[in-house]
C-alpha cells in the first residue's frame, strides 16, 4: 500500500472536467485507489459522481491511497497529473 | 395579437408554426417485475444507446459549437458510466423487484439531492446534468430514444428552458428560431444559439408559454427581442420585410468581399482580423481581412503541457505568415496573468489579477521565457510581414527593455547566420491609461500602437470586467475612454508611428465614424465583423459635416 496527501492549488477546485478525467486515468492504473477528504468517508478513484459530491475546492487536502499492481508507478502517475491539472 | 418582450440573442427574424417542446419521460410508473435480470438486460441496452446519443451530440456540438462548450456531453457519457450510479439502479431492480425506469429515477432524484445539497453553486447545478442523462436514459428504455416529432416542415421551437443537450440535438434543418420562457443571456442556451446561427429570444416568460400550442402561428424578432403570437397582417407583412432586409444585407456583405475601406471622400483605413489560434486563418481569408491586427499568441501555451519550444513556435507564427502570403501579421506576445491561468507558469493566486502579475511584466519578469518567443517570431518574420506587439504597457522603462531584448536576440540570430527580417515592425498595446498619458513619449520609440479598449475602458473607468454588477456602470463610449484614443492617435501620427484598434469597440460600427476622425489607421475586429465593417467604412463620408 501506497499513500500520499495533495493540497489543491486550483483556484476552482476538483470540477466536473477534472473530476472526469481523473476517474478514466485512475482507471486505466492496475492499482485500486481511494481518495478521502478529511471529515468524510473515503470514495472510490473510479466513483465520478462520489468523487464530485466530496467538494473538493482550492486549498483543500485529499489523501490518495493506492493498493495493488505498481503501486510506484500509479503513485507517480496521479501525482503527475494533480501536479498538471490541480 | 400579443407581444412578448425576452432578450434576442441571435439578430435575424423568423416567422412559423409553434412546436411546443417536449420532453420524453414524463412520468415514470413504479411497475413490479418477474423478471429482474431481464430489466438489468434492458438498462445496458438503453445505456448503450444512450451512449450512442451522447457521442453524436458530442460530435455535433463539437462541429457546431466548439470544445470548450462540447466537453459537457463527454462528461454526460461519463456520468452514465458511473459505477455508483449504476449499482444504485441495479440494486433497486434486484431488492425491490421492479421496473427499469423506477429504479433510473429514484437513482436520479437521490444523486440530483447530493449535488443540490452541496454549498457550491457550480456543483449545485450539476444535479441539472444528473437529470438529464436520467431522462435521456428512461427515454431509451421505453423506446422513444430518437429526439423531435415527425414531419419535414421547419418550426419555432417554444420551450420553458432548454439543456444543453437539447439546444445541440435540435436538427437545425428543422428549427427555424426557438424561444425559451427561462434563461438569461449569458446561459450555455444563449451561447450555443449564437454559435449555431439560429435565431432565438430567451426569458420570454411562463405567460407566453401557456398562451400558445402546437401548430400557432408566432413570429420572432431576434433582433429586438420581441415575439409575437397571432400576429396580424400587418406585423406579418412588416417582419418579412424585415427578414427580405436581412437577406438583402447578408448578400450585400457578399458583394463587398474583394472591394476597398475607402469613405466617399476617399479616407482609406485598414480593416484586419482578430485570431487566437492557426485554425482562424481560414476565417481571415474568407471574409477578405487585409491582415491580422491582433494574433494572441497565449493559445501556443495554453495548448501545452509545459512551455513551447523555440521550435514549436517557430513552425506555429511561420505557418500563419505564410498562409497569409504577405499580408500583415502582428503578433501580439504572451498575455497571460492570474485570471489566464497557465499551470506550468506556476503563477500565484492573487486578489486582484486584473492589477497583478500579468503579460509584459511576466515576460521581463522571466526573460528566459521571453527571448525563446521573440526568437521565434524573428526567425518567422523572413517568412512573411510581421509585426511584433507588446501588452501592458505602461512605462518608458518597460518599452525600452523590450527593444533592447528583441536587438539583442537579432545580434544572436545574426551570428547565427539565421536569417531574419530585420525591419520587423515593434508595436505596443494601449490597454493602460498610463500608455495613452504618456503617449508622445512612447510613440518615438515604436513603429505602430494598439488599443485594447477592453482593458483600457476596464481601468480607465475601474471597473472590473468580470463583474456583472458594474455593467450599469460600463459606458463603453465614455468620453474618457475616447479622449485617451484621440491622444494616442494624435502623439502616434506626430511622430510617424501608425494607429489601430484591436478591442470589441473597433466592430462598434457606430463609432467607426469617430475613430476615422481620430485619423485611426487600423481597425482589427474578429472575422465575422470584417465585412459589415467595411459596409459602414465606405457609406461615411468625412467631409459631410
Amino acid at each position: 500500500m501506497k499513500a500520499f496527501s495533495y493540497t489543491i492549488k486550483d483556484e476552482v477546485g476538483i470540477h466536473a472536467r477534472p473530476a472526469g478525467n481523473l476517474v478514466k486515468l485512475i482507471k486505466e492504473l492496475g492499482s485500486s485507489v481511494t481518495i478521502e477528504k478529511e471529515g468524510k468517508p473515503p470514495v472510490s478513484g473510479t466513483a465520478l459522481m462520489k468523487l464530485m459530491g466530496l467538494g473538493v475546492k482550492c486549498g483543500d487536502t485529499i489523501k490518495f491511497t493506492i493498493e495493488g499492481g505498481d503501486e510506484d508507478a500509479s503513485a507517480a502517475a496521479i501525482e503527475e497529473f494533480m501536479n498538471a491539472n490541480l | 395579437m400579443a407581444v412578448y418582450q425576452g432578450k434576442g440573442v441571435y439578430g435575424a427574424v423568423a416567422i412559423g408554426k409553434v412546436s411546443v417542446f417536449q420532453r420524453q419521460a414524463a412520468e415514470v410508473r413504479r411497475v413490479r417485475v418477474e423478471d429482474p435480470a431481464g430489466e438489468l438486460a434492458r438498462v445496458e441496452q438503453a445505456k448503450a444507446i444512450a451512449v450512442e446519443q451522447l457521442s453524436a451530440i458530442h460530435e455535433k456540438a463539437l462541429k457546431e459549437v466548439g470544445e470548450a462548450n462540447a466537453e459537457i456531453f463527454e462528461i454526460h457519457i461519463m456520468m452514465l458510466d458511473d459505477e455508483d450510479y449504476n449499482d444504485s439502479i441495479r440494486s433497486i431492480i434486484e431488492t425491490q423487484g421492479v421496473n427499469a425506469e423506477y429504479a433510473v429515477a429514484v437513482t436520479s432524484d437521490n444523486f440530483a439531492e447530493m449535488f443540490a445539497a452541496m454549498d457550491d453553486a457550480y456543483m449545485q447545478a450539476r444535479s441539472a446534468d444528473v437529470k438529464d442523462i436520467s431522462n435521456r436514459l428512461i427515454a431509451c428504455l421505453s423506446g422513444s430514444g430518437s429526439e423531435g416529432d415527425s414531419g419535414s416542415e421547419k418550426m419555432i421551437v417554444c420551450a420553458d428552458d432548454l439543456a444543453p443537450s437539447e439546444t445541440v440535438s435540435l436538427d437545425k434543418e428543422r428549427v427555424l428560431a426557438f424561444v425559451t420562457a427561462a434563461g438569461s443571456s449569458n446561459s450555455h442556451t444563449a451561447i450555443l444559439a449564437r454559435n449555431m446561427n439560429i435565431p432565438a429570444v430567451i426569458g420570454v416568460g411562463q405567460a407566453f408559454l401557456d398562451s400558445i400550442k402546437d401548430g400557432d402561428l408566432l413570429i420572432v424578432d431576434g433582433h429586438t427581442g420581441e415575439v409575437y403570437t397571432d400576429p396580424d397582417e400587418e406585423t406579418v407583412r412588416r417582419m418579412e420585410q424585415k427578414q427580405a432586409e436581412d437577406a438583402r444585407k447578408k448578400q450585400l456583405l457578399q458583394e463587398l468581399k474583394g472591394k476597398e475601406n475607402v469613405t466617399l471622400d476617399g479616407t482609406k483605413v485598414k480593416i484586419f482580423a482578430n485570431i487566437g489560434g492557426v485554425g482562424n486563418i481560414g476565417a481571415v481569408l474568407a471574409n477578405d481581412a487585409g491582415g491580422i491586427g491582433l494574433f494572441r499568441s497565449e493559445f501556443l501555451y495554453l495548448e501545452s503541457e509545459d512551455y513551447p519550444t523555440e521550435e514549436e513556435q517557430f513552425s506555429a507564427y511561420k505557418k500563419v505568415l505564410e498562409s497569409m502570403a504577405g499580408k500583415q501579421v502582428v503578433v501580439r506576445t504572451l498575455d497571460i496573468g492570474a485570471d489566464k491561468q497557465i499551470g506550468y507558469f506556476n503563477l500565484d493566486k492573487e486578489d486582484n489579477p486584473a492589477l497583478g502579475f500579468r503579460a509584459i511584466r511576466i515576460c521581463l519578469t522571466r526573460p528566459e521565457i521571453f527571448r525563446t518567443q521573440l526568437r521565434a517570431l524573428y526567425r518567422a518574420s523572413a517568412f512573411g510581414d510581421l509585426g511584433i506587439m507588446f501588452p501592458m504597457i505602461t512605462s518608458v522603462s518597460e518599452v525600452e527593455k523590450c527593444i533592447a531584448m528583441c536587438e539583442q536576440v537579432k545580434e544572436e540570430l545574426k551570428s547565427e547566420g539565421i536569417r531574419f527580417n530585420s525591419d520587423t515592425e515593434i508595436g505596443i498595446m494601449i490597454e493602460t491609461p498610463a500608455a495613452a498619458v504618456i503617449s508622445d513619449r512612447l510613440a518615438p520609440m515604436v513603429d505602430f500602437f494598439s488599443v485594447g479598449t477592453n482593458d483600457l475602458t476596464q481601468y480607465t473607468l475601474a471597473c472590473d470586467r468580470q463583474n456583472a454588477k458594474l455593467e450599469p456602470f460600463v459606458n463603453t463610449h465614455h468620453e474618457a475612454v475616447l479622449r485617451l484614443i484621440e491622444m494616442a492617435a494624435k502623439n502616434a501620427h506626430a511622430n510617424g508611428a501608425w494607429i489601430g484598434i484591436c478591442g470589441e469597440l473597433a466592430a462598434d460600427t457606430s463609432l467607426t465614424e469617430t475613430f476615422l476622425r481620430m485619423g485611426i489607421d487600423e481597425l482589427s475586429v474578429s472575422p465575422p465583423f470584417v465585412l459589415p465593417l467595411r459596409e459602414r467604412v465606405r457609406s461615411l463620408n468625412l467631409r459631410a459635416e
